[in-house]
């Protein structure tokens, strides 16, 4: 039934409008009278108790009202189950202002609230901490050796633990004329989106058992999520509150749990009956989850004539004392390469650190950074061309899970990319391109993905006035969701873009998970077009019962949606205008709820992934060491593209966070103090403007009738998963130096 | 800042609060008085006072450019400059930026209008202080090619890695090409 008028049009962002005049507002804009402003102050010990906080000079002040510590902050919920988000890993999760104990560096200890943020802000900078110090560890590479298995529980359920070892990797190892074994050392790193957390509770007075009502604004990748643990820890009915969040000044997983500036916002505008914004600064952006610090040992084997025969790859990463996070960092070479002997292994190691958290493309940047800078070692080795040696280990099915995929046009994106790339006319020879001083190096690397789907719900009305309102708690964090739901739904009832509003970010709206692991597109994106059928049913039937109705006798097979009409197939003079079917329903909107299911017979069968072929060329400066990424290709094959504008600058987003991870970002740890020195915008780099050259962004076509009804796959995660490996081989190529610790920065060539 | 707050035994004297001062503003051409203290930021002024908050806050330090206004036609960090120093200044935020620049027409600034066309941004949050430094940098004059451009918006940081389009988008502008898309 669905229209092809606008899905895979390059359709202009419908929120641009708002984004361009300043008029989007986001989670700490929202004003309300009376509103007070919360300041968080947060430990400068890693492990210890507070023995002494010093309150006193802070509510001196005019205008402070209060300062919340573990000392009088309100009885909240008991139970971890509470506490415990849509995201959270096994474990007991960290409770802010819970007690005495300092669990990690930068954790928040209190909060002040007065009636400025200037005021609050000053205040906080007077309460004053005595700790008792203890020992902490917030190394990994010192404290490998007690890594162990990661508890199992909910979460394992998303990310799975590496399969059973295959065959026997140690004797094929032995065996193969061609060996590479490599230790790849990852930097801790952190999300920091460009807008910083925070939360303003609008409270309105009420004499139910909650003591009013709450209208949260917070920034989040999910209001349900935001909601459920609002509603527990604190006590509220579901009815006495609702969380909203249309706009997300970016997420990149930040946001896929509630952060503390939510518990802090709430438990002040409860205990206060008053309205409370608090809003984290830069520097406690880096109090919260991060990217593990990470440590992987890839060894490959391969025949003398580069088929590859033995695979190991394993993993250590960090985690906190109190939870188990985990992420899939090394199956996917098993999913991408066919060797036989196959053993993969993850372990974790508690740090006295705060918990890990999803950062884009959370374990398969990281694995596949390793991975692929491995079989490109292997490749030189085998003094095979890294493309064609990729070509001749390249398998049609996943041999991990041993089904075939739902689609894979890699081989299409190696294809592709290379071309635009001009890959061919690469000299193999490392050191065998330059300009001037600076050293020319050309790599590339594969990407993979998970392409999944959950189950949501969305509601679709056709107003009295004609037009189409279609909604669910969903979120758009820039990825474009408000611009290809609109899409969808017109498509899938016939009406013109101008007609139809899709509305997402509020609790009061039907249920969709959090925003993450690039499933939206595919998940939502059922939600809604399973919604616009059963309303385009329901709006037939009621053509059907209209007076002289050319349905009459007509089956909802025989007609189509278009032009805001109902047309029989045949005969496109047979129709009635939706306005009619509106008007006949005794002037009341027409609305339908309905839940989008992956179908999961269908799917299990088969492996589901996005892929992507990157091309990057480096140059490195000989004297200095400075890499600069002149250029990449990415070639992506997954599924259908609903909206190629928008598509492009999810892949081209991606590009830079490879450009990032691979070069620029780390978060550096003081062991001393266990904690993170820099963190800012000046000293945490990211790719700014001028690190950022050609980049072009090729959509290979692949269809997929299997993955979802709208056969896409997500483009959040795979614009970055192959980016930083064709960057470090790419350095390889330029310079002969294989750096196996990222980020690369310049004291590593020199 | 309160990550590096050391336990300072307490002050004998009580700390003060100075005292709160008539400061005007005049921005996006119309003239407001505030009754604020010495230390609240231009920036803060706008957000928490005026509830302009088009121009936002990403770090508060002069890090990120999220807040980029202009003043007098130059694009300053709204977060580096104290609200009382910018008495008799013409300050222009993205709210105002139509108004100033399309000869009396309501409607778009024409960077305003490329950076829509172009997907100059994803989440947002970075666009209206991209947008005031693009029309800040024009006025500066020193751009002259794509290399120029990326340089001179460096200060302005996008962490969702629009820079691409936001070259293009300033590009198209800059350097109109009637049968360019
Ligand atoms: S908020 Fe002013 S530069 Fe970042
Ligand atoms: S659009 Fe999100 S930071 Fe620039």
């Amino acid at each position: 039934m669905t229209q092809q008028t606008y899905i895979g049009k390059p359709i202009n962002r419908l929120d641009g409008l708002d984004k361009v005049t300043g008029k989007a507002k986001y989670a700490a804009e929202f004003d309300t009278p009376n509103l007070l402003h919360g300041y968080v102050v947060n430990s400068t010990i890693a492990k210890g108790k507070i023995k002494k906080i010093n309150t006193q000079d802070a509510l001196g002040l005019p205008g402070v009202i209060k300062v919340f510590t573990h000392e009088n902050r309100p009885k909240l919920a008991w139970f971890d189950m509470s506490y415990k988000d849509q995201d959270a890993p096994p474990g007991s999760p960290f409770r802010p202002l819970r007690d005495a104990k300092i669990r990690y560096s930068a954790q928040p200890i209190a909060l002040v609230i007065a009636e400025t943020f200037e005021l609050a802000r000053y205040a906080a900078s007077l309460v004053t901490v005595e700790y008792e110090e203890m020992a902490h560890q917030s190394d990994l590479e010192a404290n490998r050796h007690r890594a162990r298995k990661p508890a199992s529980g909910m979460a394992s359920l998303l990310k799975p633990p590496p399969p059973k070892p295959k065959g026997n990797f140690e004797a094929a190892f032995a065996a193969a004329p061609l060996q590479v074994t490599g230790e790849y050392v990852h930097a801790v790193e952190h999300h920091n989106p460009m807008e910083m957390f925070a939360t303003t509770v609008v409270y309105e007075k009420g004499r139910n058992k909650s003591g009013g009502k709450y209208t949260v604004y917070d920034k989040t990748q999910g209001v349900t999520n935001s909601i459920l643990y609002a509603a527990q820890v604190f006590d509220i009915p579901f009815k006495d509150i609702r969380v909203i969040s249309p706009y997300v000044g970016g997420g990149f997983g930040s946001g896929l749990r509630p952060q503390y500036q939510l518990f802090m916002a709430m438990m002040a505008a409860r205990e206060l009956k008053r309205s409370v914004k608090v809003v984290l600064t830069r520097q406690q952006m880096f109090s919260f989850g991060h990217r593990p610090a990470t440590i992987q040992t890839v060894a490959l084997g391969a025949s003398a004539e580069g088929d590859m025969t033995a695979l190991y790859h394993s993993a250590v990463g960090e985690t906190s004392q109190f939870e188990d996070y985990t992420e899939i960092v090394v199956n996917y070479g098993g999913m991408l390469y066919p060797p036989e002997n196959v053993t993969l292994d993850h372990q974790i190691v508690s740090l006295d650190v705060n918990t890990p958290l999803d950062m884009r493309a959370p374990g398969g940047v990281t694995g596949i950074s390793a991975l692929e800078c491995a079989v490109d070692e292997l490749a030189f080795k085998a003094g095979i061309d890294p493309v064609e040696f990729r070509l001749k280990n390249y398998t049609d099915r996943d041999p991990l899970a041993d089904l075939p995929y739902s689609s894979k046009e890699l081989r299409e994106c190696f294809r592709q990319g290379a071309e635009r790339f001009g890959w061919l006319k690469r000299n193999p020879e490392p050191r065998s391109m330059r300009d001037g001083h600076n050293l020319i190096g050309w790599g590339m690397a594969t990407g993979i993905w998970e392409a999944s789907q959950a189950a949501a719900r969305a509601e679709a009305v056709l107003l009295v006035n004609g037009k189409l309102r279609v909604s669910s708690a969903t979120a758009d964090i820039g990825t474009g969701t408000y611009t290809i739901m609109t899409q969808i739904a017109a498509d899938t009832l016939g009406m013109p873009l101008e007609d139809v509003t899709f509305k997402l970010g509020d609790t009061d709206m039907p249920a969709a998970p959090i925003e993450g692991g690039s499933w939206t597109a595919a998940t939502v994106g059922t939600a809604v077009k399973t919604v616009c059928e059963e309303l385009a049913k329901k709006l037939f039937k009621l053509a059907r019962k209209m007076p002289d109705s050319p349905f009459a006798s007509v089956s909802f097979n025989e007609v189509v949606f278009v032009n805001k009409m109902i047309q029989l197939k045949k005969d496109s003079l047979m129709a009635v205008a939706l306005q009619s079917v509106v008007d006949s329903n005794g002037g009341a909107a027409v609305r339908q709820i309905s839940t989008g299911l992956p179908n999961m017979l269908k799917q299990r069968k088969y492996t589901r992934s996005a892929h992507s072929a990157v091309f990057a060329e480096v140059t490195v400066d000989e004297d200095l060491g400075t890499v600069r990424v002149t250029r990449i290709v990415s070639a992506v094959a997954a599924g259908r593209i609903l909206n190629p504008k928008t598509a492009r600058s999810q892949i081209l987003g991606g590009m830079v966070w490879g450009i990032g991870k691979a070069l620029e970002e780390e978060s550096v740890i003081d062991h001393q103090f266990g904690r993170f020195m820099n963190h800012s915008l000046a000293e945490y780099h990211v790719a700014v403007n001028a690190d950022v050259h050609d980049l072009d962004v090729i959509f290979v076509d692949e269809h997929d009738d299997i993955v979802n009804p709208l056969g896409v796959k997500g483009l959040g995660e795979i614009g970055l998963v192959g980016v930083p490996a064709a960057i470090a081989n790419a350095v390889f190529h330029a310079t002969g130096k294989r750096i196996r610790q990222l980020p690369i920065t310049l004291d590593k060539l020199l | 800042m309160t990550l590096t707050a050391k336990a300072a035994p307490s002050t004998k004297q009580p700390p003060s609060l100075p005292a709160m001062h008539t400061v005007k503003l005049t921005v996006n051409g119309i003239e407001t008085e505030l009754q604020l203290a010495p230390w609240t930021s231009l920036l803060d002024a706008l957000r928490e006072y005026m509830h302009l908050t088009g121009t936002k806050k990403g770090c508060d330090h002069g890090q990120c450019g999220a807040c980029t206004v202009l003043v007098n036609g130059k694009r300053i960090n709204a977060c580096l400059t104290l609200a009382i120093m910018q008495e008799g200044n013409e300050i222009t935020t993205i709210e105002g930026l139509a108004r100033k620049d399309a000869d009396g027409k309501d409607g778009l600034h024409p960077i305003q209008q490329a950076f829509m066309d172009h997907d100059a941004f994803q989440c947002g949050y970075c666009t209206p202080g991209q947008i005031c430094s693009a029309v800040g940098m024009m006025n500066e004059g020193h751009a002259r090619t794509a290399d120029d451009i990326r340089e001179l918006m460096s200060g302005n940081i996008c962490r969702c890695g629009a820079y691409t389009n936001i070259v293009d988008a300033i590009q198209s502008v800059m350097n109109p090409q009637p049968d360019a898309a």
